[in-house]
């Protein structure tokens, strides 16, 4: 018996409410805009906010870039590629971020900067970022309504009085166009800034929580910090001062992961795969011509 | 004097209400609990001032309705009926008229409430020094060397050992729990402060020494203060004027001196009389 889909998997209907609560959360930016999360053919929890999202916007023109913390080759992100070749007949996918106009991301913005014919989809594990402070849905949806971030500051003040500085290395709260403070899903610091007047359309899927949110593009972000104590995005560097470069690549500007090696030293390297292959071709051309 | 606080005809039922309500409860029907309809006339009809840096007391035995009154200025609960308007130097607001948001600024930057458990007033999963910093955050202070600064300040005043200001409340004795409390009511120079049993359950010497602050405090910046306690001591060392409440109603009003020496109402006279 052979089953046949629909184009995207999910039914139009479905998908038109996912794109109805899409134009909601882009005109109202930083809101949590609630949507009827369907079931996928996968848990919970591995992506489906964004995979909606991106099921619903997805269309034969379409070129689609997957990445899991970076890399293009990690299990969640070949899987939900393979997912989208299978129902979405006609599309396609890539690797390279210059070819792509859709992209779908689980914790990393990608190191070069989106352009305005993108759109990058990312997925949220947690959308609300008062959840740390207050455990009631109610009491958290008339605190955004009126702005009421103080409790979400007084996190960041005991993160200095004890540590001398905010420790938050993920999910930084940050502020979008004066008023929402959204969860950029976990995101490391080092990504926080490329929300702020982004050319590209940035879209939140929380699919286990059932919210849409959006980062128009060009519009203000700002991640929440005092007047004297700003934010910081991670350091590199190493005991000495110097930054270190990737070691696969050399690049300097890169957000870097760290990797044990079996003797027990550490080895840094690009998070974004991509990013990485790029400048390492770059060089090798440099180094022939 | 400036009047600051003008309350009027508050009242607040729990329970659905009926017509028979307000004639079938009170100090003459001996109970707050309405027979025909099972509402609780918490209170009703209550019209009072407050002037700068007045401090009037509210007695009653528990159950007379006297936290309700605090609670409802302190926007904890919305009144039934009645108005209360709090007056500024440059404006003057209805309160209960207000939206939510106003009513949150007025809460958190014009008023400070001690409540009797420290529980209610603080956060006890963040440091003392956080708490205060938690008010000074609501009213869009956002330097942290400045909340530093000013935590000090408050905590040192209310003799509070700046060596643990850095510590949970949780780790506190109940009076230092209770200064922390003032000290984050405090926090934003409030011109009017609703003290709640605040020394009830303290022993008497740490009472003795929250009822000197409150006192100096009142002294030094000229705060304006509603306190709530069954404490005839407290009352006659603190404030100035009384209402003496009971089921619900004000029985009987006036200087503390003339109610505590010469009490008209009948209840009035056996609680001075049990007191004494």
């Amino acid at each position: 018996m052979s089953v046949t889909y629909n184009f995207g998997f999910m039914d139009e209907h479905a998908k038109k409410e996912v794109r109805r609560s899409i134009l909601k959360a882009i005109s109202i930016p930083g809101y949590q805009v609630p949507y009827s999360s369907r079931e996928m053919p996968m848990g919970r929890g591995f992506g489906t906010g964004g995979l909606q999202i991106t099921l619903s916007l997805i269309g034969a023109d379409e070129t689609l870039k997957v990445i899991d913390q970076g890399s293009d080759d990690s299990v969640n992100a070949v899987n939900l590629r393979q997912f989208v070749e299978l129902t979405c007949p006609g599309v396609n996918t890539t690797t390279h971020l210059n070819e792509a106009t859709l992209i779908q991301s689980r914790h990393r913005i990608p190191e070069v900067p989106l352009t305005p014919n993108q759109t990058l989809v990312l997925q949220v594990p947690y959308p609300d970022p008062l959840v740390v402070v207050e455990p009631s849905e109610d009491k958290r949806k008339v605190m955004h309504g009126e702005a009421d971030y103080a409790r979400l500051l007084v996190k960041l003040y005991e993160d200095i009085v004890k540590f001398d500085e905010i420790t938050i290395s993920h999910r930084y709260p940050t502020r979008i166009n004066g008023h929402y403070v959204i969860d950029p899903s976990p995101i490391p610091r080092w990504d926080v800034p490329k929300l702020h007047n982004s050319p590209a359309l940035i879209l939140f899927g929380a699919g286990r929580e059932k919210k849409i949110y959006a980062v128009p593009p060009h519009t203000k972000a700002e991640p929440l910090a005092f007047d004297d104590v700003p934010f910081r995005v991670e350091s590199f560097n190493d005991a000495q001062g110097n930054r270190r470069p990737c070691e696969r690549c050399g690049a300097t500007d890169s957000f870097l992961d760290e990797y044990i090696n079996e003797d027990g030293s550490k080895r840094y390297q690009c998070s974004d795969s991509d990013y990485c292959d790029t400048v390492l071709a770059e060089t090798k051309e440099a180094a022939n011509a | 004097m400036r009047k600051i606080l003008e309350v009027r005809n508050l009242s607040k039922i729990y329970g659905k209400g009926c017509p028979r309500c307000i004639e079938s409860t009170g100090p003459e029907a001996d109970t707050n609990m309405c027979p025909h309809c099972g509402s609780v006339v918490a209170i009703h009809d209550v019209s009072f001032d407050l002037h700068e840096g007045e401090i009037l007391g509210l007695m009653g035995e528990s159950g007379s309705g006297k936290s309700t009154v605090v609670k409802n200025l302190y926007f904890d609960q919305t009144p039934t009926s009645g108005s209360a308007r709090f007056i500024e130097e440059d404006a003057k607001h209805e309160m209960f008229n207000l939206n939510a948001a106003q009513q949150r600024r007025l809460r958190n930057q014009r008023f400070g409430m001690v409540y009797q458990n420290p529980h209610l007033g603080l956060n006890f999963g963040i440091s003392s020094g956080g708490n205060i910093a938690e008010r000074l955050l609501m009213s869009d202070v956002s330097h942290y060397g400045e909340i530093r600064e000013r935590a000090k300040e408050l905590l040192s005043r209310t003799e509070v050992l700046l060596s643990r200001m850095d510590e949970s409340p949780a780790a506190f004795s109940g009076g230092m729990q209770q200064r922390v409390q003032i000290a984050k009511a405090l926090a934003t120079n409030p011109p009017l402060l609703y003290l709640d049993e605040v020394t009830t359950g303290l022993d008497l010497s740490v009472q003795a020494r929250i009822l000197d602050l409150i006192l100096e405090i009142q002294q030094e910046r000229n705060t304006a203060m509603i306190v709530v306690t069954h404490d005839l001591g407290v009352i006659r060392l603190l404030t100035g004027r009384a209402l003496v409440m009971k089921y619900g109603r004000v029985i009987e009003s006036g200087l503390t001196d003339q109610i505590l020496e010469d009490p008209q109402h009948a209840y009035t006279q056996r609680l001075v009389a049990s007191a004494l």
